[in-house]
């Protein structure tokens, strides 16, 4: 099976639906000459033309408008953000337009669109352009929300996005673009609403999504040499959520731990908690532990930057504080 | 014409009686008025009295037996009065129908306790209706079902475990109740000796065949022997005190507010008072005793009883004062508090906390009160949550008064202050009427000149 980068994996996805519909476009800041700031839109310009490759000025709320508008008359808009971080201008288009049309027009208007960009933090991109935003997103009921972990996620969940009626986030990574995975030629979709068990282990659990289903795989490698089978569970799609997937994990290992990228405060960790204690209550063998990022904004100092971001070491140091191991 | 010696209903709240001692021997003349024998009611030890002339012709209950309201006591008769047939029907309580002098002893009792207190009869106390009064009696503590000292419960498999103190994860406490293991026999392992699923598989493991031997653990009761203790039937006003406060705590849904006074000028004020004489002496406790009262006679909202289907709101204040006895509590009850001076609360509150440690005091003197106020500050006790009295709507609690550092306009001061709190029947009084009230009594506390206005 070819390995191809996670950044090729979107380009596939975003390529195959434009070949296959073209009502689908792509729209964004620098998507089309520059061929993506992280150019996922590589050779786009030249595939399928300026109509349905547009390049925008710095303007989030207007063009996330400009889509809104565009997938209530029937095309299906992928609305790309350099990061979620300078989306937070668009939010009143996402959040107050894209995620209440189907209610508010008493279903007339559906709202196929599609809003995608890096999420988290990379390196030293400082406070105002390190944060994860799934629980801000998720938080809104009209709003699915992915958060594919891999080159393989990726494509089957972006392609799946495109074709959904209602309108998604697209949660990609920085630190995710150049990592590879295997990737199949032939089509395929991955539904959303559904986790994946990324490893099977009978002694503790580790629910994460996103860029940190790498953290938890590289913390299931390493505590397997001690003996500790971690079972880590992919949720890849935040909202909704796979609750099915979460309690048949914990059930089976009594013991969890929730790992994600953004903040504690109404992270989705809490709300992965809150499935454990409702569903699994008679189940636990311990509280559950999370792994988040530290309650302050991201600083830039390098050292104080790997201090506040969750990581490896904190991982296993929560599996293992689960476990009653220290 | 015989006259029939009923056990009398001798307080409003009566259910028995205890007949401490007869006063009159079978064959003695008594005229009707004259004490016949001492009951001891659930509240104090009162006078069985003649309701007709003639001899005593015969004695029903022995000295030291308890008999339910309107079981028959004796029989007055003239000498040579044939009463076999009324004798006869003795050792069952008068009928409901048939028993016309208990109810209207009770109904006199009524009218001198004032109109709050809710007569009831034996035959109508709730939840015990179908129970006749004299299995009552005769009901002792639980035995055990050999009859001999409290055995160990059985043990075995399928017992529910007391789960107590013991720490364990959710996972541990389903496990070991599908294996039919006692958490207290289980040593656990996790943080703080919680004892998680691999304590119950080890357990499980260890004492597969037995779980009956694996429950016996060293906090089990050892099998008390004689000598080890003694044992007390209960009297009358125990039981009242459990049944009035488990009525309580139960049906009455209650909030607690408290707050902390200031008592500077109180002490100032008995000081000064001190200083004019011995006469004029009055203790911390009259204070807050009248400043109650006469918060109470500005907040009717509180000074209030539930009646089921209605509440009764009053317009004079009685005040109930908890007194400690030997036997347990009682309530006397300062009439119309508010409008008293605080040296005729001082006196009577005086007399009748020691009349009721006698076990002298009179049904009207512990009954009707409208709100209690209950100290336990001569005990060191900083602050408390009382039960209410029901009906009451409310009842204050009054810890120690005591020297603290407080800050007085950002310095630090030593003050005299006393912690109140104040239990609220929240199906009358609602939290800001109960806050309003301890504002009013803050004010007063604070500033007792108030009261001499």
């Amino acid at each position: 099976m070819p390995v191809i980068t996670y950044r090729d994996a979107l380009g596939a996805a975003i390529r195959e639906e434009m070949q296959r519909d073209d009502r689908v476009f792509l729209m964004g800041e620098e998507v089309a000459v520059y061929q993506g700031a992280y150019k996922v839109s590589k050779g786009f310009l030249q595939e399928f033309g300026e109509m349905r490759v547009v390049d925008t000025p710095i303007t989030e709320l207007g063009f996330a408008g400009v889509g809104v508008g565009a997938a209530m008359v029937g095309l299906r808009p992928v609305i790309e953000f350099m990061t979620w971080n300078f989306a937070l201008l668009a939010l009143d288009q996402v959040v107050n337009a894209a995620a209440k049309m189907l209610y508010m027009s008493g279903g007339q208007y559906k709202m196929p669109i599609v809003f995608r960009g890096p999420n988290g933090a990379a390196l030293q991109l400082s406070a105002q352009h390190s944060q994860a935003w799934e629980s801000w997103l998720a938080h809104i009921p009209g709003l699915k929300v992915i958060a594919p972990g891999t080159p393989y996620d990726a494509k089957g969940l972006l392609k799946s996005a495109i074709r959904d009626d209602n309108p998604v986030c697209v949660l990609e990574g920085e630190m995710l673009y150049n990592t590879k995975g295997e990737v199949p030629d032939e089509e395929y979709l991955i539904p959303l609403g559904k986790a994946e068990l990324k490893r099977e282990g009978e002694h503790c659990s580790i629910i994460t999504h996103g860029k940190m289903v790498l953290v938890a795989l590289q913390a299931a490698d390493q505590l397997a040499k001690e003996g500790i089978n971690i079972d880590v569970v992919d949720l890849r799609t935040i909202r909704p959520m796979d609750v099915e997937a979460i309690g048949e994990s914990v059930k089976k290992t009594n013991r969890a731990v929730v790992l994600e990228e953004g903040w504690e405060m109404c992270g989705v960790g809490a709300q992965v908690v809150d499935y454990i204690q409702r569903d699994c209550f008679d189940y636990l063998d311990a509280p559950v532990v999370r792994v988040h990022q530290a309650d302050t904004p991201m600083p830039y100092a390098k050292g104080l930057e790997k201090a506040a971001k969750p990581d490896l070491p904190k991982a296993i140091a929560a599996v293992r504080k689960v476990m009653y191991l220290d | 014409m015989a006259t029939k010696v009923f056990m009398e209903a001798l307080s409003p709240t009566m259910e028995e009686g205890r007949l401490v001692k007869w006063l009159k021997n079978e064959g003695d003349t008594v005229k009707s008025g004259e004490a016949l024998a001492e009951v001891e009611t659930d509240k104090a030890i009162m006078e069985l009295v003649a309701r007709g002339d003639g001899v005593l012709r015969k004695r029903l209950i022995n000295e030291g037996d308890t008999a339910p309201v309107g079981t028959l006591a004796g029989v007055i008769a003239t000498a040579d009065e044939n009463i076999d047939a009324l004798v006869a029907g003795a050792g069952a309580p008068a009928p409901a129908a048939g028993a016309p002098t208990p109810e209207k002893v009770v109904a006199t009792q009524q009218e001198t306790a004032g109109a709050s207190s809710i007569p009831r009869r034996a035959e109508e106390s709730q939840g015990e209706a179908s129970t006749p009064p004299q299995q009552k009696v005769a009901a002792t503590p639980p035995a055990s079902p050999g009859g001999g000292p409290a055995a160990p419960a059985p043990s075995g498999g399928n017992i529910q475990p007391p789960t107590g103190d013991v720490r364990s994860s959710p996972l541990a406490r389903r496990l070991a109740s599908e294996r039919g293991l006692d958490l207290h026999s289980v040593q656990g392992s996790g943080p703080n000796g919680r004892i998680i699923k691999r304590d119950i598989e080890a357990a499980a493991a260890a004492g597969a065949a037995a779980p009956s031997a694996a429950a016996v653990t060293p906090s089990a009761p050892v099998i008390p022997r004689e000598g080890d203790y003694h044992d007390e039937p209960l009297t009358s006003i125990r039981k009242t005190i459990a049944r009035r406060l488990g009525e309580s705590i139960g049906p009455i849904p209650t909030f607690y507010l408290t707050a902390e006074f200031d008592l500077t000028r109180v002490m100032e004020m008995r000081k000064a008072m001190t200083e004019l004489g011995d006469q004029f002496k009055v203790s911390v406790n009259d204070v807050l005793l009248k400043a109650t009262a006469v918060a109470l006679s500005q907040h009717p909202e509180v000074n209030a009883h539930w009646l089921n289907d209605k509440i009764r709101y009053h317009n004079r204040v009685h005040l109930g004062m908890a007194v400690a006895t030997d036997d347990g509590l009682i309530v006397p009850v300062i009439w119309d508090a508010d409008r008293k001076r605080m040296s005729e609360i001082s006196r009577e509150a005086k007399e009748l906390a020691k009349r009721a440690r006698e076990r002298k005091l009179k049904p009207e003197e512990f009954t009707g009160s409208t709100f209690s106020v209950s100290n336990l500050g001569m005990f060191g006790i900083d602050q408390f949550t009382a039960i209410i009295n029901p009906p009451e709507a409310g009842i204050l609690a009054i810890g120690t008064s005591e020297e603290k550092l407080v800050v007085v306009n950002g310095e630090p001061v030593v003050r005299s202050r006393v912690r109140v709190t104040m239990s609220c029947d929240h199906r009358i009084i609602d939290g800001a009427v109960g806050a309003k009230f301890l504002q009013t009594l803050r004010r007063l506390i604070e500033n007792p000149l108030m009261l001499v206005y």
